[in-house]
């Protein structure tokens, strides 16, 4: 027939994810971000893509997950073949913002070394955060202002939990309206053109099929819109039970609980079932179905997660 | 194994600590309950804003001091209070709390007014980096000296940095002992006159690039903080010693999962440097087997084959293949925790059917946190 396969549609749907220049995850803090945003990395980078993962204000945590600890956080490293990773620090930002925009490097030395500047900058507001989006959106371009730095086809950011994560998109949007004029507000619009296009950013949500999580994924979706015009352009639901039993498998189970497995079984029946509640809300909460991602009983393995994104993005129904 | 009740034993602040999504609000809402039914009179601090925490308690919302949980209420749910038990609750509002420590601190009303009315000190609670631990802990030392409480419980900010709760207080006196505070509480000395030019320099340089002229702000906002400068001081020293205090402890909440352990971990080593008191590990939502959980999923399988059928028998034998894979796991992060915490006894609770979000939900996980 002519129609076309719906593995087709779907790497279309992912394509699209993968043609921005920046696809930020976000969600409440423990659902997983980390992780979800290191399998994203790795579709990115099995897809010939030069990926970053940049981490927000942590440690190396996406590094670790992929067992290099050794790694230096706040530097760009590769941590796979095409995947490479950074912690964002906004000190560094604030040094690296300050080289670039005061050509003569003696001033910009006293002005970085000088306490009272760190203090002034750190209390303007919105500084700190618009520091840290400015070198998201530096590590974004095509040209980087970094010397000698390769562009990136793709940012994956590992943005920190919901209301933070929220306030560090607007920064740049706040800051140009508060700033009204001078090279920081000019810059300040360059960069939330940047976000608030849908064309070259987009937001992924991580949640888990808990209360909390999936109500504060709805909060999300209202705040982006609020705040930036911007729409979830996917959702992840993270670590799932695995949902095994159909009501009428359930019944027969029920006359042999004595058996610890079926007791087991019998357990995990009424879980999936109030995780399926979640995931509806989290469905009529977002207004699309989530892609699902299982709970990996080992410990997350990232080339399987990375498999499972691949064909659960594919699926857009 | 020795409870929770038994090592806060003697101790009147308990706080809890870990990485954002391991149920550290509930474990503190579920230990405060657990206090007040023996006897005490407990206040439960949260940051988070803990709406369902609040519904349950029966309380519309909760503000920046303390509201008690209704008896009545407890006991329709079947907590009985013993003799002297009282429950109250609270949500942390940093910005509150520091108006509130200016406020009591300023010398007089036109100094309390120039720091509230600044545009910059709205932004000050972020900009000392910090700051909403140091509210969080001002908080329990105002609760401790004057709420009469014998035991609180501080659900510690989500933040992912465990050294910026202990540094808080150190951070504040550096900034309250920092040059450019001084140079500009202290207007008149020489040693100003010589480098305000230098700042004045620093304010244009910092007006081109941003466009916001902060200099009369910043210059009033530290002048008036200047008359702030011995009382910040000492309540910092006062939280300081509060950290330290013998009759306060740290009790560590993790989940079994990779980055909350490697939180928890590094958590306790700022814990030994600082020489702050550890009280104990909670590793929340662990898969544990029971006894009868460790047969061979195979041999379950055949077992299972002939009541149920093939296909059926091979599913229940995979979610127990899962189970105890996850369990596996879990017991493997428990040892873990237990070699790098040097805590040999850490309270285990298990996985539970659905989210704690009832009286009842948090009675069954006190029971587990006692039980251990």
């Amino acid at each position: 027939m002519g129609a076309p396969a719906a593995g087709h549609l779907g790497w279309g749907a992912i394509a699209s994810l993968l043609s921005r220049r920046l696809v930020v995850v976000m969600g409440k803090g423990g659902v997983g971000k980390t992780t979800v945003s290191a399998a994203l990395g790795l579709v990115a980078a099995r897809a010939g893509k030069r990926t970053i993962v940049a981490e927000v204000a942590r440690r190396g945590d996406v590094a670790s997950a992929f067992d290099r600890d050794d790694a230096e956080p706040f530097a760009e490293t590769e941590i796979a073949p095409g995947l490479f990773h950074i912690s964002i620090d906004p000190q560094d930002a604030l040094d690296e913002y300050l080289r670039d925009q005061l050509p003569s490097g003696p001033v910009a030395q006293i002005l970085i070394r000088s306490r009272v500047f760190g203090l002034i900058a750190a209390a303007t507001p919105g500084m700190r955060e618009l520091l840290t989006v400015g070198k998201l959106w530096e590590l974004a371009l095509l040209d980087r202002r970094t010397p000698g730095a390769d562009a990136y086809d793709l940012v994956v950011v590992d943005a920190p939990a919901t209301g933070h994560g929220v306030a560090l998109l607007s920064a740049p949007r706040t800051f140009a309206a508060a700033a009204g004029a001078g090279p920081v507000a000019r810059q300040g619009t360059i960069i939330d053109a940047t976000l608030s296009d849908p064309k070259q950013t987009a937001v992924v949500a991580v949640a888990k099929a808990e209360e909390l999580a999936v109500t504060e994924t709805g909060a999300l979706r209202e705040a982006l819109r609020a705040s930036m015009n911007l729409a979830l352009e996917r959702v992840v639901a993270n670590a799932l039970d695995a949902d095994r039993f159909s009501a009428r498998e359930a019944k027969l189970l029920e006359p042999h609980a004595e058996h610890p497995a079926v007791a087991r079984a019998l357990r995990g029946h009424q879980s999936a079932l109030r995780q399926r509640t979640q995931l509806t809300r989290l469905r009529k909460l977002t207004g699309q179905a989530p892609a699902r991602l299982s709970l990996h009983p080992g410990g997350p393995d990232l080339e399987r997660l990375a498999d499972e994104l691949e064909s659960q993005l594919d699926v857009r129904a | 194994m020795t409870g929770v009740a038994e090592r806060l034993q003697g101790k009147r602040i308990c706080i809890v600590a870990g990485s954002g999504g391991v149920g550290k609000t509930t474990a503190s809402a579920a230990l405060a309950l657990g206090l007040a039914a023996s006897g005490k009179r407990v206040a439960v601090v949260t940051i988070d804003p803990a709406r369902r925490l609040a519904d349950s308690l029966g309380l519309e919302e909760l503000g920046n001091e303390p509201r008690q949980v209704e008896r009545a209420l407890l006991e329709s749910h079947g907590v009985q209070l013993h003799e002297g038990g009282e429950l109250w609750a609270m949500m942390l509002d940093p910005k509150a709390t520091f108006d509130d420590l200016v406020t009591s601190l300023a010398p007089d009303d036109t100094t309390r007014e120039d720091v509230l009315d600044n545009r910059i000190y709205a932004q000050l609670s972020s900009a000392i980096a910090g700051s909403q631990e140091f509210t969080a802990v001002a908080k329990l030392y105002d609760l401790d000296r004057d709420g009469g409480f014998d035991a609180i419980v501080l659900d510690t900010p989500p933040s992912r940095n465990a050294l910026d709760f202990l540094d808080a207080p150190d951070r504040i006196s550096d900034f309250f002992d920092s040059k450019a505070l001084k140079l500009f509480a202290v207007p008149t000395s020489i040693a100003t006159k010589i480098m305000s030019r230098g700042t004045s320099v620093v304010f244009a340089i910092l007006k081109r690039l941003t466009g916001v002229d902060l200099l009369d702000d910043v210059s009033v906002l530290f002048r008036s903080l200047g008359g702030l400068i011995d009382g910040f001081r000492e309540r910092a020293a006062a939280v300081k010693a509060l950290l330290g205090d013998p009759a306060t402890t740290f009790l560590i909440v993790t989940s079994p999962e990779r980055e909350p352990v490697a939180e928890a971990i590094f958590f306790r080593g700022k814990l030994r440097e600082a020489r702050m008191p550890f009280g104990g590990l909670i590793v929340n939502r662990a898969a544990i087997l029971d006894e009868g959980e460790h047969d061979d999923p195979k041999a379950v399988r055949t077992q299972l084959g002939e009541r149920l059928g093939g296909p059926l028998a091979a599913k229940v034998a995979a979610g127990f293949a899962d189970l105890q894979r996850l369990a596996a796991r879990d017991a493997e992060s428990i040892a873990r925790l237990k070699a790098e915490l040097d805590e040999p006894e850490p309270i285990v609770v298990p996985r539970l059917d659905g989210d704690v979000q009832d009286i009842e939900g948090l009675l069954a996980l006190y029971r587990h946190l006692s039980a251990s």
